[in-house]
């Protein structure tokens, strides 16, 4: 019997082997796409253990850590002022992910980011508990409070961006309405996070960065670039020979501007003032689609690779299309769609001398023990057009807020221009349109620009413009940025 | 004439065609499995406090009762072996009890993770069967003169073995059991006869294969190279195998069944020696698997969760228990998280008993793994050369069906809880939360140690034990 008891016993060894080779397996080769796994809760359970880093507007965090007596996580993420800050720090929940700041700067919030690897090797070391670093924002909390409470006190729904023009930082970034991050922080928020999925005013939704809206008329700044740029318009004040109403080329359409409006063979100054359609899809059919989308790309249109370092939604502005609709793109309407910080960005240029500066959210970065490991240095994202160019859309907007849609941004003792807005949409423009306005103010060394949108607005069709809504939250932004 | 008293083996062929043995001439090994035994109770009592230090700052409260109880354990169970089994074989008690220590370790440190839901602490109970299994071990070592004994007692093991496979069937099914009706439930105490039919099983099948050998091995016909069996002769292969199939669709019980099929087959192979045994057994249980898994729908669930662990349940309800186990696994990695700093509480139920390997692995890793299996695969491995040195058929037989039960169960509960097999509910032998299962064990240790000491100990035994006694070598 004692062969097949040898046998045996080989079988029995390599039945063991089996099970060694799979655990090789599992536990050498496996092993890191495991932990990687959605949902395996390890990764959730070491980032909960420790006090993650925060995230500062102004000097002062908005963002703490609370310890739960929680089963599973150690710390659960707070948020002071949640519903002003979430458009930028987003959420960071122990079920539901993390998204915005909370996302893209999670390296350095839970303190693993490389540029960390020395001092947390010492930590480890010196038995010191591991730490996140903070996160330094650009916002400046007065002109974020001031946009969020104009957007509530009047009870409309939108989104605001403000930019310093001369680096590219973002001072405000507001969208209405909004939600507390911390009412889904926790492992036991499926009630709060089911009825803000569920709800249709989109609390969740980062209007000021991730939702394109059609311009409308503030698209006609863009227009007015590509126009003088190209040599279409060579003196802002010389008659355009526009008809009223025009014509959309190769169609019978005929295109009208609001009643009362004097549009016919008026200037691009005075176009703009009162924003007439007619001159400007006229202009924009005479620089041609080609030239368009290249002037609207200098802006930043068409580009789905800005990151802030929070990713940003793509603005667009059809290329190929033929001559009446690129006639209607250039007054905003269309296919056209930009977000609230690309509008931003086209006053931001502007104000510049043409310069447009890359949009950033993030100041600085630092360890826990407060070093310094990055500071972010404005870079020129491109030269949206000339300073000539620049400086005479200038003139045009700083006579649209003293003479023209934009009297209520006026503020004494700095020089605004700004541009209103008000774009249809809807089948058959039935929905109350968006207001726009898109501006930009300086005073002394301080400069802002600001776009601010107010969606599907309650009041009369015919009285929404961007002067009558948008224009005193823009305002209220800009003293706010100017320290006024 | 008289030669030197030699120490070892008999001495042969010295030329004088004599040569004397005294009787506590041959090495018994006792001394090699105290010291073995040492590292055994001090290697748990380390883990023991080291979980201690890692989970709450400080060496737990109780280390030194412990160390005193397991050494305690250790040595009773050591000491009735060197009386009533001086010649076994010295590696099993210290793997044994190396292996139990670390179990008892295991489920402490589960017991004291507050996220397991419904967290009864079991250490306490499981350290109350250990000394049961203890008392059993030395029960077994005092009561059983010799393994032989068994043999008398072959169909009634037969029927002991039915009466306990069945009796789980007719219990009422708990919705704590998950499916597999392997438990009898008195009060809040409850049992799992399928272990102890581990021990009684072989003893049957032992006995009958010895009757039945010759007849099975050679009235066949030969076709194709193979033995074929006469159809008469095919009746018990069938029988157990109808009964293993009883099992998987009264009891729902996968790996009880797998387990004692793959018992019969491999005492019958070597009962026989004939391969086209296996070829059957494996044919027949192909059919009997296939047969039940196109219509129990609780083994279709497991092959299901086998193929694809890592499906996350719908609703957010994240992946099932050998998903949860492979995530511990692969946290563990190459070293492991270290005593105490995993996670393996993520794997919820069963975590103490079926799932225990899961904490194994993720605290002290794929290192920790292949240790315990050498452990493993060395303990089974001892008993089947138990196996290859028993001078006695029954005894050859018992040995294998024992160590091959034994191996099969690690194999099945192993393979299971790492992705390897379909999940079967069993308990890791020594390691698993379970009172039948540790009591079992250390039963079928102390056979294995019976068979052993018959086995090794020196052939020609001395008639008197106090003079040297003179032996006619050949001439």
């Amino acid at each position: 019997m004692n062969k097949p008891i040898r046998r045996v016993s080989v079988f029995c060894l390599v039945l063991v082997l089996a099970l060694m080779i799979r655990v090789n397996y599992v536990q050498g080769v496996q092993a890191s796409s495991l932990d990687k796994n959605t949902n395996n809760k390890r990764g959730l359970i070491e980032a909960y253990s420790y006090p993650r880093g925060q995230i500062i507007v102004g000097g002062k965090p908005v963002t703490k850590d609370i310890e739960v007596d929680g089963n599973t996580y150690k710390y659960k993420r707070g948020y002071t002022d949640g519903p002003v800050y979430a458009p930028v720090t987003g959420f960071s929940s122990q079920v539901y992910g993390s998204n915005l700041l909370e996302n893209v700067e999670n390296p350095i919030l839970s303190g693993n980011d490389s540029r960390l690897f020395i001092r947390n090797t010492l930590d480890l070391i010196t038995g010191k508990p591991k730490q996140g670093g903070d996160v330094v924002t650009t916002i400046d909390p007065k002109v974020q409070t001031a946009a969020y409470n104009a957007f509530t006190s009047a009870g409309k729904k939108g989104a605001a961006v403000a930019l310093d023009p001369t680096t590219g930082a973002i001072l405000g970034l507001v969208s209405v309405p909004s939600y507390d991050p911390s009412s889904i922080a926790g492992s036991d928020n499926q009630a709060a996070w089911t009825s803000l999925n569920a709800d249709k005013s989109q609390p969740m939704l980062n209007r000021a960065l991730r939702q394109t809206y059609p311009p409308g008329s503030t698209f006609k700044l863009v227009t007015s670039a590509a126009a003088l740029e190209n040599g279409v318009i060579t003196d802002i004040n010389a008659k355009t020979d526009s008809p009223d109403p025009y014509t959309l080329p190769q169609t019978s359409t005929k295109l009208v501007n609001e009643a009362g409006d004097n549009c016919l063979n008026v200037s691009m100054n005075d176009a703009l003032k009162v924003s007439c359609n007619t001159v400007f899809a006229k202009i924009g059919d005479e620089v041609g689609n080609d030239k368009m989308a290249a002037e609207a790309a200098k802006f930043g249109f068409n580009s789905s690779s800005l990151t802030i370092p929070v990713g940003v939604t793509k603005s667009n502005y059809d290329t190929a299309i033929n001559r009446p609709s690129n006639a209607l793109s250039s007054i905003g309407q269309f296919d056209t769609r930009a977000t609230p910080l690309q509008m931003a960005m086209v006053a931001a240029a502007i104000a510049n001398n043409g310069t447009l500066m890359k949009p950033y959210l993030v100041a600085q970065e630092r360890s826990a023990n407060l070093d310094v490991i990055d500071t972010t240095k404005p870079t020129v994202l491109s030269q949206a057009t000339t300073p000539q160019v620049a400086q005479e859309i200038q003139t045009m907007m700083v006579n649209v807020v003293q003479n023209g849609t934009g009297t209520p941004a006026q503020i004494s003792g700095a020089t605004v221009g700004g541009k209103t807005g008000t774009a249809q949409h809807g089948e058959n423009n039935s929905d109350n349109p968006y207001a726009w306005f898109v501006s930009y103010a300086k005073m002394g060394d301080k400069q802002v620009a600001v776009a601010v949108v107010v969606e599907d607005s309650n009041a009369q069709r015919d009285e929404i413009s961007g002067s009558g809504l948008a224009a005193p939250i823009a305002k209220k932004m800009m003293e706010a940025a100017l320290g006024k | 004439m008289t030669a030197p008293a030699a120490r070892g083996r008999v001495p042969r062929g010295t030329g004088t065609g004599t040569a004397t043995i005294m009787p506590q001439g041959a090495p018994n090994r006792r001394n090699t499995e105290l010291v073995l035994l040492v590292f055994a109770v001090l290697i748990p009592l380390f883990a023991y406090a080291d979980t201690g230090l890692a989970m709450d700052g400080r060496i737990p409260a109780g280390t030194l009762e412990y160390g005193l109880g397991m050494g305690l354990f250790a040595l009773l169970a050591h000491l009735a072996v060197r009386r009533f089994a001086p010649y076994a074989d010295p590696l099993m008690l210290p793997i044994a009890a190396l292996l139990n220590g670390l179990g008892l370790v295991f489920i402490w440190r589960l017991d004291k993770a507050r996220q397991l839901a419904r967290n009864y602490p079991a250490a306490q109970n499981q350290l109350i069967w250990t000394g049961l299994g203890i008392a059993l071990f030395i029960g077994v070592m005092v009561l059983l003169k010799d393994h032989r004994l068994l043999q008398r007692y072959t169909y009634i093991a037969g029927l002991v073995a039915l009466v306990l496979l069945a009796i789980p069937a007719f219990m009422p099914a708990r919705a704590s059991d998950f499916g597999a009706k392997i438990w009898i439930h008195v009060g809040s105490f409850s049992i799992q006869p399928g272990e102890f039919v581990k021990i009684v099983l072989p003893v049957f099948f032992a006995g009958y294969l010895m009757a039945k050998r010759d007849a099975l091995a050679l009235a066949s016909r030969r076709f194709l190279g193979l033995y074929l069996p006469r159809g008469r002769d095919l009746g018990p292969i069938i029988a157990v195998w109808l009964l293993s199939l009883l099992i998987l669709v009264f009891e729902t019980d996968l790996g009880t069944s797998l387990l004692f099929f793959g018992v019969f087959v491999i005492m019958l192979y070597v009962a026989t020696e004939r391969t086209s045994w296996i070829l059957f057994g494996l044919l027949m249980a192909g059919l009997g698997f296939w047969a039940v898994a196109t219509t129990e729908s609780h083994v279709q669930s497991r092959i299901t969760d086998w193929l694809h662990p890592l499906t996350a349940a719908p609703n957010g309800g994240g992946v099932g228990q050998i998903g949860q186990s492979l995530f511990a696994l692969g946290a563990g990695g190459v070293l492991g998280t270290g005593l105490g700093q995993g996670h393996s509480w993520l794997i919820g139920f069963a975590a103490k008993s079926d799932f225990i390997l899961g904490t194994i692995g993720e605290e002290l890793g794929l290192a920790g793994l292949m240790a315990l299996f050498l452990l493993y695969a060395l303990l089974f491995e001892r008993g089947l050369r138990t196996a290859l040195a028993a001078r006695d058929p029954f005894g050859k037989l018992l040995a294998v069906g024992l160590s091959g039960a034994f191996a099969l169960q690690v194999f099945i509960v192993a393979g299971g809880v790492t992705g390897t097999i379909p999940l079967t509910g069993m308990t890791l032998p020594f390691m698993a939360q379970g009172g039948s299962s540790v009591i079992t064990n250390w039963a079928l240790i102390a056979i294995l140690l019976k068979i052993s000491d018959v086995a090794r100990r020196p052939a020609p035994a001395p008639e008197t034990a106090t003079e040297p006694t003179q032996v006619l070598g050949p001439s």
